[in-house]
């Protein structure tokens, strides 16, 4: 394999570029105390020295393959989250909190479906609505309308809808389905939220006070701590589903295909467990050739709202209380709104 | 993780994210088209982690200004550990992981693994585009696969073909020309074969990368994991080449 043999050469910037950064605080730290910038420069001294044995324990297809899959997706999210961290401290720093209580309606009820179609205008996928939706209740919106807008951006907006109308030549009623199905689940689990939400079960980590600081500061410093927290949570995610696909056989789903029920089912829990960007999503699901268009749409409706990966980086933004009971009130809902909405229009 | 560490790990994401993006090491993960998004992220994190070292600096010398004239000699400041090291989340140590990933390991693009462990991605095209008349006539993989079952070979004719992919050998040993086909990142990536007769090379590794000379056989097979159409290539003649820019054939984005 003659791949092996080029990632020797990047190694060598690494052992001197943990020093610049950390150099100008020059913490005044006291006696003999581990502290994380002595320990990040040891650990990647110890991986640097380490790194021939790592790379042949590290050699088998199987794993070869989880890392394969792992960094794709870590790749593939990290822009969409920095543009995502962008935005939210952009709101959390400009934007004076009135002005969301002056755009949306101040009734929760009428709050949730406005929210809800805000969605379209953010482009991108569900790594970038996550930190958006957590400095949106952060700012004083209703929960209820983050929530609306948290489960419809990912799916409805232009680039993931444009995709799915690529991705299903033949159907185009999948576009309208996915948008009118999306928009439902994301409504109906605002409402819900407005009947039995309790502002406890939500724990938005305390950002430093934004009092004595200057804006630059308090933009940098929202951006800095919403990249360590929620990135951390992106890798948890991004290994899961590294470990799904590189592990579980492909060749279960053709006997999930045979039963109509088993097969939105299938598709739904895969959905979750694969963690796709919502907009790749469509074409994985075309190429489910064996699957009814409802299991597809399942598929495309459950995908955007929670996964693996989506459902760590919420447990990081709003606390794990919040996310052990969005999480599966979200899966069903998102089910039952696909198959409502492709009983109707597909 | 004090803020230092963390100003220290989004510098060297952002970097590695530069790297990646500016080299062709971004191919074997994502699409083609992500590279100006990646390249911004890279230089937003690298900013990110310059305005956090700044800020910190400026902080301290505040502090060390406002504090405490009376004690020159900070050596011992008990009030320093506990009144002011602000808890940040644990989870972020986890970034270090796809960082050592990314620039100490640097994974190949997918190969024969999965390939064998997924069916082939064949999808029925809306459309053939007009071939250009060269003798031999050099055809992407995925392009092969798709004319040879959904058109039958018509446009191909008995023409020289010229064919690129990955060599993936089936648990009975019968050898696959392969390409995997992306949309969006390597998670999404898919599988689509051929299937090889003819003049096949006595010894095959999987994983190799070969350009295959031949002709359109109307021979087909069933891929075992999904059931779908894997045509065959008549090979005349193969030849081991080195892995492309792109390993992913990424003509479905277009």
């Amino acid at each position: 394999m003659a791949i092996t043999t080029e990632p020797a050469a990047p190694t060598t910037e690494t052992p001197p570029t943990p020093e610049t950064p950390a150099e100008p605080p020059a913490p005044a730290k006291d006696g003999w105390q581990l502290n994380s910038p002595l320990v990040l420069t040891m650990v990647l001294l110890l991986v640097v020295l380490a790194q021939a044995p790592i790379r042949t324990a590290l050699s088998a297809p199987v794993m070869q393959s989880w890392m394969t899959v792992f960094v794709a997706v870590v790749v593939q999210a990290l822009p969409f989250l920095v543009l995502g961290v962008l935005l939210s401290a952009a709101i959390a720093v400009f934007v004076p909190a009135t002005w969301f209580t002056r755009a949306l309606p101040n009734n929760p009820v009428l709050a949730v479906p406005v929210a809800g179609m805000a969605g379209a205008i953010l482009p991108g996928c569900e790594c970038a609505s996550v930190p958006v939706a957590g400095a949106l209740v952060r700012r004083g919106v209703t929960p209820a309308a983050a929530i609306a807008f948290l489960l419809s951006a990912p799916a409805i907006n232009p680039i993931v809808l444009t995709a799915t109308a690529v991705a299903f030549p033949r159907n185009p009623e999948m576009v309208l389905a996915r948008f009118v199905g999306s928009l439902l689940v994301a409504c109906v689990m605002g409402w819900l939220w407005t009947r039995l939400g309790r502002t406890d079960w939500l724990k938005l980590p305390a950002h430093e006070p934004h009092a004595g600081e200057t804006k630059g500061a308090a933009f940098w410093g929202s951006v800095r701590h919403d990249v360590m927290q929620a990135g951390g949570f992106l890798v948890l995610g991004a290994m899961s589903a590294a470990t799904l696909k590189a592990v579980a056989p492909a060749s279960w789903l053709r006997t999930a295909a045979d039963n109509p029920v088993v097969a939105i089912l299938a598709l739904s829990i895969l959905a979750v467990l694969l963690s796709i960007c919502s907009e790749a999503d469509a074409f994985v699901a075309a190429s489910l050739t064996q699957f009814s268009l409802t299991a597809k749409l399942a598929f495309l409706v459950v995908g955007p709202m929670i996964d693996l990966k989506l459902f760590a980086m919420q447990a990081g933004t709003f606390g794990r209380g919040f996310a052990m009971r969005f999480a599966p009130a979200t899966f069903v809902l998102a089910i039952a709104g696909a198959v409502v909405t492709s009983a109707v229009l597909l | 993780m004090s803020r230092q560490a963390q100003a220290a790990v989004l510098f060297l994401i952002g970097t590695a994210l530069l790297h990646a993006g500016l080299t062709n090491l971004y191919l074997r993960y994502v699409k083609a088209g992500l590279q100006p998004l990646l390249l911004l992220s890279g230089g937003v994190l690298i900013l990110a982690a310059l305005a956090t070292a700044w800020y910190e600096w400026r902080r301290a010398r505040a502090e060390k200004a406002h504090a405490d004239i009376p004690v020159p000699d900070d050596s011992h400041e008990p009030e320093s550990g506990h009144g002011h090291v602000h808890r940040e989340p644990r989870i972020s140590w986890l970034l270090l992981l796809p960082l050592f990933a990314l620039i100490l390991v640097a994974p190949p693009a997918l190969g024969s693994y999965s390939a064998v462990r997924t069916g082939t991605a064949i999808q029925q095209p809306y459309g053939l585009e007009k071939l250009p008349a060269d003798n031999p006539l050099t055809l992407g993989l995925v392009d092969y696969a798709t004319r040879a079952v959904y058109d039958h070979g018509r446009s191909l004719g008995d023409r020289q073909l010229k064919v690129t992919g990955f060599v993936a050998l089936d648990k009975s040993g019968a050898p696959y020309l392969v390409r995997m086909a992306l949309n969006c990142c390597a998670a999404d990536a898919q599988p689509v074969k051929i299937a090889l007769t003819g003049k096949i090379p006595p010894v095959l590794q999987p994983d190799t990368w070969l350009l295959i000379t031949g002709t359109y056989s109307a021979k087909q097979t069933k891929d075992p994991v999904n059931n779908r159409p894997i045509p065959y290539f008549q090979v005349t003649e193969a030849k081991p080449v080195p892995t492309p820019k792109d390993p992913y054939d990424e003509s479905w984005n277009q």
